[in-house]
């Protein structure tokens, strides 16, 4: 064998060696084999044989761990995916099992929470059901045992623990002090952003303490993005088992449907969250290759939707009319387009150039955006008529954040199309927007019923 | 001579960006030019300049772009953006002023002499 050709060979060895580091891209092994190569070639100048050469070249090139350890510390979420699923080699793997009975045990214990209310009098199910403790208290039973899980994982240290059980500590003060009336809008108000609130508090766990840091936040965001897909995948399921169930027991006539609804729907729901969470964590890649899928395939749809409800609004001349719900759809309809847009913008490469996927985004957050003024127009004019009632502030609230969100992620997506910002600005954008939710979420629930009067 | 880490690592950015204000420019030249202009003392790690380019990159200072070599292979080079260029102004300021410093503690700390000469000369503008 040629000397030359021992010299190819070991430069295969060192780049299979490289490529074996799911922190380093092949784009970047090319990247380091030119300078490989560079160094080689210059050796050989200075008089080294290839041999010689190819030992100092690698040499200088240093210690590939301690490189490997630099891009991954520059790029996180490469290593997103092997954060907990199988590695590829070796690696010590003993905390699987560990974490496969921590978060069974932990989704039990939320079943369990969810039945003790039941040993103080508090039923669930008709007759005399108090529907309204446990529509405020869905989070608490839940929420928590997330927060654990993470912790646990994490390795949370003591102080963590208790900067963590703040709040849930609120939020179960929270959820129960206020005098509500019956039939109280703010109560069913503060149902549905307690969880928001709570949810975001487990951010604190799920990045170990350190949630100040943008990249923490980036991948909280992936991982509920993943969490829901996950969940709606159990819950499809579940609800397969459910209808089996009942068939099937009322083939021997028996009514499975009190044992269903008031155990089996409840607890598989709310353990279900924590299964999820685990599932996320521990087959990353399964999914990972999914949510990108389904933005792609969902972006264009909603995009073209938009535009035609615009094309029809101009063509009839109709405005949109305002009645209870017209605000609430359109907040949905920005949290749809805001989640499209997470989803896109944590599955993207942040390195690569713009392209015509990012077009569409951007045609899908502006289109997005001029529905919702001519909406918030319309109700601006209802709100002047009419007065503030609880829901429709929550509602106008929740859109006007939204809406600031969006216009400046249209506007960054402009420049970054036009080359004038990098695309890291959009993800900073919205991971820094993160806390702003959750103020919102916190305030609603601690404040509207004050305000409002309970009612 | 063993120049300590940390100053290594406070250096590399500007140096990087200086290197490439000269014009656009690849790893293996950049590790090139730095051992030149330190007249070989500063020595890097060469695979750390590569995270360091990705990094400059995500910011926005430098941009990258792919071309074939005169070598004939394929690589990657870097140039300077604007950003960039306003980051490395910043730096340059900053350096200067270090540097402005430390210029007049050696002279003090190396030659009691200089304590006498040293405030007449910088009156007169002699040093900057």
């Amino acid at each position: 064998m040629t000397n030359k050709a021992t010299l190819e060979e070991r430069i295969g060895q060192w780049r299979q060696y490289l490529r074996r580091r799911q922190a380093i891209h092949s784009a970047d092994v090319e990247e380091l084999e030119d300078h490989l190569r560079s160094q080689i070639e210059a050796l050989r100048g200075a008089g080294l044989d290839e041999d010689e050469a190819f030992l100092v070249a690698v040499k200088r090139l240093g210690d590939l761990d301690s490189v490997a350890r630099e891009f991954a510390n520059e790029y996180s979420e490469r290593l997103w995916k092997q954060l907990v699923g199988y590695p590829e080699s070796g690696a010590p793997s003993l905390t699987r099992p560990r974490d496969a009975a921590v978060a069974v045990g932990l989704a039990i214990a939320a079943a369990v929470a969810f039945k003790i209310p039941e040993l103080f009098g508090l039923r669930f199910l008709k007759p005399s059901a108090d529907t309204e403790f446990y529509l405020r208290n869905l989070g608490l039973f839940v929420l928590p045992f997330l927060a654990v899980f993470f912790a646990l994982k994490r390795g949370l240290h003591r102080a963590g623990w208790v900067r963590l059980a703040v709040p849930f500590a609120a939020a179960a003060l929270l959820a129960n002090i206020f005098p509500f009336k019956s039939e109280s809008h703010t109560e069913v108000l503060v149902a549905i952003h307690l969880p928001i609130a709570l949810w975001l508090a487990v951010c604190y766990a799920y990045a170990g303490g350190r949630w100040r840091l943008h990249e923490k936040r980036m991948n909280y965001v992936r991982f509920s993005g993943e969490w829901f897909i996950y969940y709606t995948l159990i819950a499809l399921g579940g609800g397969a088992l459910t209808g089996l169930t009942t068939f099937i027991f009322e083939a021997i006539g028996l009514d499975a449907e009190r044992a269903l609804v008031g155990w089996i729907l409840p607890c598989g729901a709310l353990g279900a969250v924590v299964i999820a969470a685990w599932l996320v964590e521990h087959k990353q890649s399964v999914i990972e290759n999914m949510a990108p899928v389904l933005t792609w395939l969902f972006t264009p749809l909603f995009t073209a939707l938009l535009l035609v409800f615009v094309a029809a609004m101009i063509w009839t001349g109709n405005a949109i009319k305002v009645d209870r719900e017209v605000l609430i759809g359109f907040d949905l309809l920005l949290v749809v387009v805001l989640g499209l847009l997470l989803y896109a913008v944590s599955a993207r490469d942040s390195q690569a150039p713009p392209g015509r996927f990012d077009v569409l985004q951007l045609l899908l957050v502006t289109s997005a955006l001029i529905v919702d003024v001519l909406a918030l127009w319309a109700m601006a004019v209802r709100i002047s008529e009419f007065g503030f009632t609880p829901n429709r502030t929550a509602a106008l609230g929740l859109n006007l954040l939204l809406l600031a969100n969006l216009t400046w992620s249209a506007v960054l997506y402009a420049r970054f199309l036009a080359g004038r910002v990098p695309f890291a600005r959009l993800e900073r954008w919205q991971t820094a927007y993160l806390p702003a939710f959750a103020a919102w979420a916190w305030f609603v629930t601690a404040f509207f019923p004050v305000i409002f009067n309970y009612q | 001579m063993n120049i300590d880490k940390d100053l290594v690592a406070a250096s590399a950015t500007p140096l990087v960006l200086a290197i490439l204000s000269e014009g656009e420019s690849y790893g293996y030249a950049i590790i090139k030019r730095v051992a030149d202009l330190s007249g070989g003392e500063l020595q890097w790690t060469d695979g750390m300049l590569y995270p360091l380019l990705h990094r400059l990159e995500r910011n926005g200072l430098v941009e990258a772009f792919w071309s074939r070599s005169e070598s004939g292979r394929d690589r990657k080079y870097y140039r300077l953006t604007r950003s960039g260029a306003k980051h490395l102004d910043r730096h340059r300021r900053q350096w200067q002023v270090v540097d402005r410093a430390m210029r007049g503690i050696w002279r003090m700390a190396i030659d009691p002499a200089a304590r006498l000469i040293w405030p007449t000369l910088t009156w007169r503008g002699a040093i900057p």
